[in-house]
């Protein structure tokens, strides 16, 4: 399969090759929905100038970075842009090992689980196979690659494909089953943006059902193993931070980055929720709106992690869908990266119920970001509530896509427990419905 | 959510879509064109008002007084303009500046992309003469704009003097807040990108400019005079601008508001507003008026030298005086005292002109039509496209198959292109040219509602017709004759039929060429976007109908 991978990478870094060489190329880095205040390759270059000078690149409340990104483009800030296709390669790469890793470990298990006929007799039809199996890494690697959000996002230069790159690692590492890489991976992705945190459970789930530990708090081999995850997290957490203190020489950059990332300053529109709402709010309520919004994007875990502690890979997609709807900075890189799993999951379509309308909805929001940006920014025709609208009317979009995903998930576990075709008591054929 | 997930809910209603999808579709249609008709009808408008405050009372009594010295100046300019055969800068300059503003030149070339027949320019030079009375009393950070073009023929003459009699006049009062730039330009749209340009530091049409000298602060409103008459008969209105954008009603409203104070008759589209409505007549009258209005909006060119201060987010309008046969004749002093008193009001203003409606029709000009009464007659004819999607989704049989013809289609790309279709795969194609059309045709009636519209009126029944099933002689033709090609043949007749100037149809044939490469010109010199959109984004999805109806 390196052939028809290769043929995809050269594909991407052509099209990425021809937009950076064209002028769209700083139409596209000034888009508010493709780069945020956190990402923009802009305050990059303003921070590097300003590192140059001798100054912290956190004075002047420009660059809201990580000091470990800052002093990578010290290094190689002339080759930024085939940075960030090799970081997009990467990211490419990284999923598609995962995929074709966890698809061989779903397919074993499926096989263990016929032999021991622990499935129902009609369930037959869910089974899946590995002729069906076979393309989805490739089809992994290509929805991100070719995915017009991700080429954007790199033509941009937006810090968010070295994100993505980031978590597609510590994906693989987790999936690869090494806890040590994985909690490095994860303690980089959130040092670079907070939310990341979230993954912490389902990787968790992911390498106790590796080494067959049950999920019981009452076990001590549990909390052993949790200690020891949660002891390599932490520590490579802090060994990053205190790194890039020594790098930096000062804590300004804790403020800047986490300090921006957690109280939300900076109200430029974006794709996300939270900048309308926080321009309208009076500052009595503004602490406690920050807390209820920011509570919202860690929430979503604990429910999620104890309904899908079994598929801990699923959850994994879960939560990146829910970081890149509810963080504060969202672009069109985040959602990109949760999109690229699709395919994986394409055994379940037959479940989905309204995927059609949902993808109408994201192709319509899509092509109506820029016309209403334009009316209301240029044309003064509109004003920031039509922008909202459509801002509101995507991130439903999203969280309907993500819950029918959901929906049809669980919708296929039943079935391989109870049976496909439904039966009440009496005989009579039953549908199942979600009230 | 119980539409979404109730799969009891859910059967009902797709039964429903699927049987009577035609029947619906045909109503939405002539719907839609219904209610597009309707808006005319009177009660179905609302009277104009002012929607501004700070533009409320009229109550200030205007004084010019200089209407005869103004046609004199005027015939100066055009004995100086004819010696010179231009623009007669020196001159110009001289009288602006005896009148105490401060004058300013610049000088523009552009070569345009092929030679302009209408006009009969290739490589244009000029130059633009601007005079900046200064604000006497408060800080110099606003600005209004007059401006009168200098035409190469004998017309306009009368503008420019009128423009400079205001000027001395202006001069003399203290009651301005904001700077008052009293512009000449020369070669009309073209001398006023090169200002606007050079205003406002941009470079977006490749032209080459002398940077200006002088400036008076942010712009807040523009008028554009043009007189070539001594008496006028009526005042027309022109609001259409670059991309059918409009400025807002409140300037309308403005005009409107003095012409009846002073009593000089006034004009949009050249026609007069008609006081019997429920009569056939009168609401013909009506129809005329909007469609007018509405296929100016469509051409996305700008009809007067205002339509390009609307993309800076100025508010402008070009007023147009007409001398035709009626008995009582209006002379320049009153026309100058309109422009005095609309000068005066636009003073007044705090903060640019917001407050009223940026999107309406006029079927006259004391009535409108908002956005949100025309909108859903686009909306009808959008469903339509939304409908037949839902039947090409909702059918059972084809669910499976489709997706397989997605597949094949997404794995073996030179297959599709090769056309070698299968049995199935035009209804994929069908389902992607419609979603394509339902977002193009709803993103170009956010921008221009009238361009989205009729374009809607033409592609959507061939959108939602068409099958390779047709018998393919009738249909090509028909789709012919639907595309965008010949909406802009129809177009054009029907425009020349309202301007009650008819056209046979060789000369018809003749403007309708002319007006492609006025489109193309347009799209190069200024910026407009109809002719990009037709030939990239609208005739690539015809093509794609055309390909379904000869699908093997």
């Amino acid at each position: 399969m390196a052939a028809p991978l290769t043929l995809v990478l050269v594909l991407a870094v052509t099209v990425r090759a021809v937009l950076f060489r064209s002028s769209l190329a700083e139409l596209i880095s000034e888009r508010v929905e493709v780069v945020s205040p956190l990402s923009a390759w802009k305050r990059v270059v303003e921070g590097l100038a300003l590192l140059d000078l001798g100054v912290s690149p956190y004075s002047g409340d420009v660059f809201h970075e990580t000091p470990l990104i800052i002093y990578l483009f010290h290094f190689v800030v002339d080759y930024a842009e085939i940075v960030f296709m090799v970081t997009d390669g990467i990211t490419a790469v990284a999923l598609y090992l995962a995929v074709q890793n966890y698809n061989r470990n779903v397919f074993r298990k499926q096989k263990y689980a016929l032999e021991a006929n622990r499935y129902p007799p009609d369930c037959l039809e869910l089974m899946r196979s590995p002729k069906e199996m076979f393309y989805i890494p490739l089809k992994v690697a290509t929805f991100y690659l070719l995915n017009p959000f991700t080429i954007l996002s790199c033509v941009a230069k937006s810090t968010c494909g070295l994100n993505n790159a980031v978590i597609a690692l510590f994906i693989l590492s987790t999936i690869k089953g090494s806890a040590l890489l994985s909690a490095i991976f994860l303690a980089l992705a959130t040092y670079q943006s907070v939310y990341p945190l979230t993954l912490f459970a389902p990787a968790l789930l992911f390498l106790l059902q590796r080494l067959y530990i049950p999920v019981n708090p009452c076990r001590s081999s549990f909390w052993l193993f949790t200690l020891q995850y949660g002891f390599m997290f932490v520590g490579s957490l802090l060994v990053i931070i205190c790194l890039s203190f020594f790098l930096l020489g000062s804590w300004d950059f804790i403020p800047s980055v986490y300090g921006f990332i957690l109280s939300v300053p900076d109200l430029t529109p974006n794709i996300g929720l939270f900048w309308y709402f926080f321009a309208e709010m009076f500052e009595h309520f503004r602490f406690f709106f920050i807390c209820v919004f920011q509570i919202n994007v860690f929430f979503y875990t604990i429910p999620l992690s104890i309904k899908l502690k079994e598929h801990p890979v699923f959850l994994i997609f879960m939560q990146i869908a829910i970081i890149s709807i509810f963080k504060s900075y969202p672009t069109v890189g985040d959602i990109a990266l949760y999109m690229a799993f699709l395919p994986a999951w394409s055994h379940l379509y037959r479940f989905l119920r309204n995927i059609f309308l949902v993808s109408c909805v994201l192709l319509a929001c899509s092509a109506l970001f820029p016309v209403l940006w334009h009316l209301w920014i240029y044309a003064g025709s509109a004003n920031s509530n039509f922008y909202y609208a459509i801002t509101l009317l995507f991130n439903v979009g999203q969280i309907l896509l993500v819950s029918d995903y959901f929906y049809a998930y669980l919708r296929r576990e039943h079935h391989l427990t109870q049976g496909l075709y439904l039966r009440r008591k009496d005989g009579s054929e039953a549908t199942l419905v979600l009230k | 959510m119980g539409l979404l997930s109730d799969p009891n809910r859910r059967k009902a209603l797709t039964t429903l879509l699927t049987r009577l999808n035609t029947p619906i579709c045909v109503v939405c249609y002539l719907a839609g064109i219904a209610w597009f008709m309707g808006l005319a009808f009177e009660p179905f408008t609302l009277r104009t008002y002012m929607s501004e405050n700070a533009m409320g009372s009229t109550m200030v009594e205007e004084r010019f007084p200089a209407g005869e010295r103004a046609l004199a100046t005027g015939r100066e300019f055009a004995g100086h303009k004819r010696k010179a055969g231009g623009m007669p800068v020196d001159w110009l300059v001289k009288t602006m500046q005896d009148r105490g503003l401060e004058v300013f030149t610049q000088s523009f070339s552009r070569t345009l992309p092929f030679p302009d027949e209408n006009k009969e320019r290739y490589m244009v030079r000029g130059i633009n003469v601007y005079g900046i009375l200064r604000a006497p009393r408060a800080p110099r950070t606003e600005a209004l704009v007059l401006s009168a073009p200098c035409s190469p023929d004998n017309s306009n003459n009368q503008a420019v003097g009128l423009l400079l009699g205001l000027a001395q006049y202006f001069r003399n009062q203290i009651y301005w807040a904001k700077d008052i730039i009293f512009l000449v330009n020369e070669h009309d749209l073209i001398g006023m990108q090169a200002w606007l340009e050079g205003y406002h530091h941009t470079n977006i049409s490749g032209m080459d400019y002398t940077p200006l000298q002088g400036r008076a602060g942010s712009i807040q409103a523009a008028l554009s005079l043009e007189l070539s008459s001594d008496v006028i008969t009526s005042l027309d209105l022109i609001l259409e601008g670059l991309n059918g954008q409009l400025p807002n009603l409140d300037l309308a409203n403005l005009f409107h508001a003095f012409c009846q104070k002073i009593g000089v008759m006034c004009t949009i589209q050249g026609k007069l507003q008609r006081s019997d409505w429920d009569t056939a007549e009168g609401y013909t009258h009506a129809v005329q008026t909007m469609m007018l209005m509405v296929l100016k909006q469509a051409s996305g060119r700008p009809w007067g030298d205002h339509g390009l201060f609307l993309r800076y987010h100025i508010e402008a309008a070009t007023v147009r005086g007409v001398n035709s046969f009626r008995q009582y004749k209006t002379d320049t002093t009153t026309v100058g005292r309109l422009l005095e008193g609309m000068f005066r009001k636009l003073n007044n203003l705090l903060e640019r002109l917001h407050q009223s409606y940026f999107f309406y029709l006029m079927p006259s000009l004391s009535r409108f039509v908002s956005i949100g009464y025309y909108m859903p007659a686009f909306g009808l004819l959008a469903t339509i496209l939304l409908l037949r999607v839902s039947l090409h989704c909702l059918n059972p049989d084809m669910y499976k198959s489709w997706m397989l013809q997605f597949k094949v289609i997404c794995c073996s790309p030179l297959r599709f292109i090769s056309g070698e279709g299968t049995e199935q795969g035009w209804r994929v194609l069908k389902l992607v040219a419609l979603l394509y059309l339902a977002v193009l045709l709803g993103c170009t009636a956010l921008i221009n509602f009238s361009l989205g519209f009729i374009l809607a009126i033409t592609l959507v029944p061939v959108a939602a017709c068409v099958t390779p099933h047709l018998p393919k002689a009738v249909s090509a033709l028909a789709m012919v004759l639907l595309s965008p090609g010949c909406t802009i043949l129809y177009c054009v007749f029907i425009f020349q039929e309202l301007q009650e100037a008819p056209v046979s149809l060789s000369e018809g044939w003749m403007l309708f060429l002319s007006v492609i490469s006025q489109g193309i010109l347009d799209h190069s010199l200024f910026g407009s976007l109809v002719y990009p959109l037709l030939a990239l984004l609208v005739y690539p999805c015809w093509l794609l109908l055309w390909n379904i109806l000869f699908w093997k």
